[in-house]
């Protein structure tokens, strides 16, 4: 190593010694310097995306659908607070990114300088840890640990602020460490062998025993530990939108997703069982429903790496804090063979009487679930399934039939809208040989619509699917369930000439919808394909994943179609509405 | 039942490390009723004494959020524990006419406390000890008329 070495030089060394090769990001005053780097550094590829926020959200695709660190490169100011979004969707679902952001010089800070925002105080409630670089003595250390903490324990989120002046500044004798020292942070990942015992036990002896698995199974790489461990005891298998693709959805014992869009037979078999074993899940409101109900009958293991999720929501009687993979195969190694019961015939039942539904045949509009179904069978087996945030997310979370882990991107914790687009570029360039598919609806793809730009320019593989209902559909839908219909600003079709009040059943309502999206697919580039009748669903689809490269189809869908089952907000599960009751 | 419970967080001693601590409890909905910090014997330790009121549960809940904070290495609550010397440091500025100032004197002198400053009108008086001591010298002091008063907050060291 040359014996003075630039800031800029010191972020570039690390990305090599941590095996970064693509990096996302939106150059600005105060990282010029790093980017000035990045322009020699031919084995390193920035992605230029169209906005920060896109920026973070194509990181955080590649990390989940990769297993890699995310990294994302911003100046400061509006830069930095344009990535809040991203870090926070980030911190929600334990991915594992590095941002680094530029700052003002470190003699300007606290002066309000141009560009100035305290970056580490905003991202301190949504990031798993962050730094201010304050001394280039510190640089190398902050950069190993800030990876070191990203992809450890439970992954998560780094932000590291950069002042410009820290980026030009020397540092004589220079050599990236090779270790890390955190005395506050040593991640457990063995499991405690005598609560594997007892957990071991408690198997053998229940009677409705039930597997809940989560993130955590995605994360920790222990898809066939959990496929083992349930073909051994034939214990029947609920998981969370974040767990789903770690075991496949056409197995026997896959009940599905539980929650409030989850299906009947995994409610009730959460709300019937009398061991629930839950693994890598954090038991959020969105599957539990009404806490106080939920799984009463039930003696609870928990299996996380993070000791604060245990007994965070729910009481837990055998905690074991681990990570997943080691504390599955300890357990499996204990465990004791247990054949199928009433319990498995049971559940079955549940799940032959209460199907996931719909029906297209009888309907002349197109059905957001049609649309999904069919891409089973027609995508490749590996595909990746990329969501934004809505009633199309729940459609894919339901329909779509996940086989491997790390095939479904969704924003589950935090909700995102605008995550879907960049999240698949991101995905598409860290699999540049699979088909990512991107489910979206009309509302959650304009939030960052921008990135139609950095899709084309980089021709990634990404099929782009718009469930167009002019809505924004799960907000609508609470408004025709709860809210007596009144349709307050969920029309994206509304205009200035409609009426003051309208609950969607207006005569006048405006034929054509603002953008036009097969218009704006060409203007960027983009093969765009607008379907409106159910026949031509199939062909198109099958069209579209002929080629390589991007393309935009927009299905004109029913417009007031609800997603069922629900179990409305602060209900018990078995409070679960199947289907529409009106 | 929701009741005060004494913290200590032995941390690294590096910038921001309180407003980390600080801001995660206030984030999980909980207020903070007194707080001291300072760096250690060691310079690169930092050790924090704070109180907040909940149950064993909730504050259960926040001592293992507090223990994922990178920067600390060790939360305690040592509320129900026997094994810790509790110190507080209290100035008191009590109203003291000519007629009040030997009952004042005596409590001074019972209480072990001592005179920082007197006027015509006013006695400082300063006091350290267990908590529930300070407490008891307060309530001792009220009916004459207190002006103002400061109390340090709680610091913990093991026996």
């Amino acid at each position: 190593m040359e014996k003075e070495i630039t800031g800029a030089k010191i972020v570039i060394d690390a990305f090599r010694n941590e095996g970064v090769d693509r990096i996302f990001g939106y150059p600005g005053g105060a990282v010029i310097p790093i980017f000035d780097e990045l322009y020699n550094a031919t084995d390193i590829k920035v992605i230029l995306t169209r906005h920060e926020q896109g920026a973070v959200h194509a990181a955080d695709g590649y990390a989940r659908s990769t297993g890699k660190v995310g990294v994302v490169i911003v100046t400061s100011g509006p830069g930095a607070t344009n990535t809040i979004t991203g870090i926070a969707t980030a911190k929600m679902d334990s991915v594992p990114l590095i941002v680094i952001s530029g700052q003002v010089k470190t003699g300007l800070i606290g002066s309000d300088s141009f560009q100035e925002t305290d970056m580490v105080g905003l991202t301190r409630p949504i990031t798993k840890h962050n730094y201010l670089v304050n001394h280039i003595e510190e640089l190398p250390h902050i950069l190993k640990e800030a990876f070191y903490i990203a992809r450890t324990g439970r992954p998560g989120p780094v932000a590291i602020d950069i002042p410009v002046d820290i980026s030009v500044a020397k540092l004589k004798d220079y050599k990236y460490p090779d270790s890390v020292n955190l005395p506050g942070y040593k991640p457990v990942y063995e499991g405690n062998v005598k609560q594997i015992k007892k957990a071991a036990d408690e198997i053998s002896k229940a009677e409705r025993p039930l597997l809940y698995i989560g993130g955590g199974i995605v994360m920790s790489n222990a898809h066939q530990e959990v496929r083992e461990l349930a073909k051994r005891t034939n214990i029947p298998v609920v998981s969370t939108l974040m767990g789903l693709g770690s075991f496949e959805s056409n197995h026997k014992l896959f009940l599905g997703m539980p929650g409030m869009h989850g299906t009947y037979a995994a409610n009730h078999a959460l709300m019937e069982c009398d061991l629930l074993i839950a693994v890598g899940v954090r038991f959020d409101d969105r599957v539990t429903g009404n806490l106080k109900t939920f799984a009463t009958k039930a003696t609870v293991i928990h299996i996380d790496i993070d000791p604060a999720e245990i007994g965070k929501n729910v009481k837990v009687h055998i905690p074991i804090v681990g990570d997943a993979k080691k504390v599955l195969t300890k357990l499996i190694e204990y465990v004791k063979p247990r054949q199928r019961s009433n319990w498995n015939d049971n559940v079955e039942a549940w799940k032959r009487e209460y199907p996931l539904k719909y029906n297209q045949k009888e309907k002349r509009e197109i059905l957001p679930q049609y649309v999904i179904d069919s891409l089973n069978g027609i995508v490749p087996e590996d595909t990746i399934i990329v969501t934004d945030v809505g009633q199309h997310q729940m459609w894919a979370a339901q329909y779509y039939k996940y086989k491997y882990p790390k095939t479904l991107l969704t924003s589950g914790g935090l909700g995102t809208m605008g995550y879907g687009l960049p999240a698949a570029i991101g995905a598409a360039i860290g699999n540049p040989d699979k088909t990512v598919i991107l489910i979206s609806g009309d509302g959650s793809i304009q939030m960052n619509i921008q990135e139609l730009a950095t899709a084309h320019l980089n021709c990634v593989n990404v099929k782009i699917l718009i469930m167009n209902n002019a809505y924004l559909g799960m907000v609508r839908q609470w408004q025709d369930l709860f809210w007596d219909r009144r349709y307050s600003s969920t029309c994206l079709k509304r205009n200035i000439n409609c009426p003051d009040v309208c609950d969607g059943s207006h005569k006048k309502c405006p034929e054509y919808y603002c953008p036009d999206f097969i218009k704006l697919a060409d203007s960027y580039y983009i093969k765009g394909y607008r379907v409106e009748n159910p026949d031509d669903v199939v062909p198109t689809l099958k069209e579209i994943v002929s080629f390589k490269g991007p393309a935009l189809v927009e299905f004109a869908v029913h417009r007031e179609e609800n997603v069922f089952p629900m179990v409305p907000a602060g209900k018990s599960l078995n409070e679960i509405l199947v289907d529409d009751w009106r | 039942m929701q009741e005060k419970h004494s913290i200590v967080v032995t941390a690294i001693n590096k910038p921001g490390v309180l407003a980390r601590i600080s801001s995660l409890i206030t984030q999980r909905g909980y207020n903070i009723e007194n707080v001291i910090g300072t760096a250690t014997e060691d310079p690169n330790i930092y050790k924090l004494n704070f109180g907040i009121r909940g149950t064993d549960e909730q504050i259960e809940k926040i001592v293992k959020q507090l223990n994922k904070l990178i920067d600390v290495i060790k939360v305690e609550d040592i509320s129900h524990k026997k094994n810790f010397i509790i110190r507080e440091y209290l100035v008191i500025k009590v109203r003291a006419t000519n007629s009040k100032r030997t009952d004042i004197f005596e409590l001074i002198d019972v209480f072990r406390a001592k005179i920082l400053d007197v006027s015509k009108t006013w006695i400082t008086i300063e006091l350290s000890g267990p908590p529930r001591k300070i407490s008891r010298f307060i309530e001792l002091l009220l009916p004459f008329g207190i002006q103002q008063y400061i109390r340090s907050g709680e610091i913990a060291l093991r026996e």
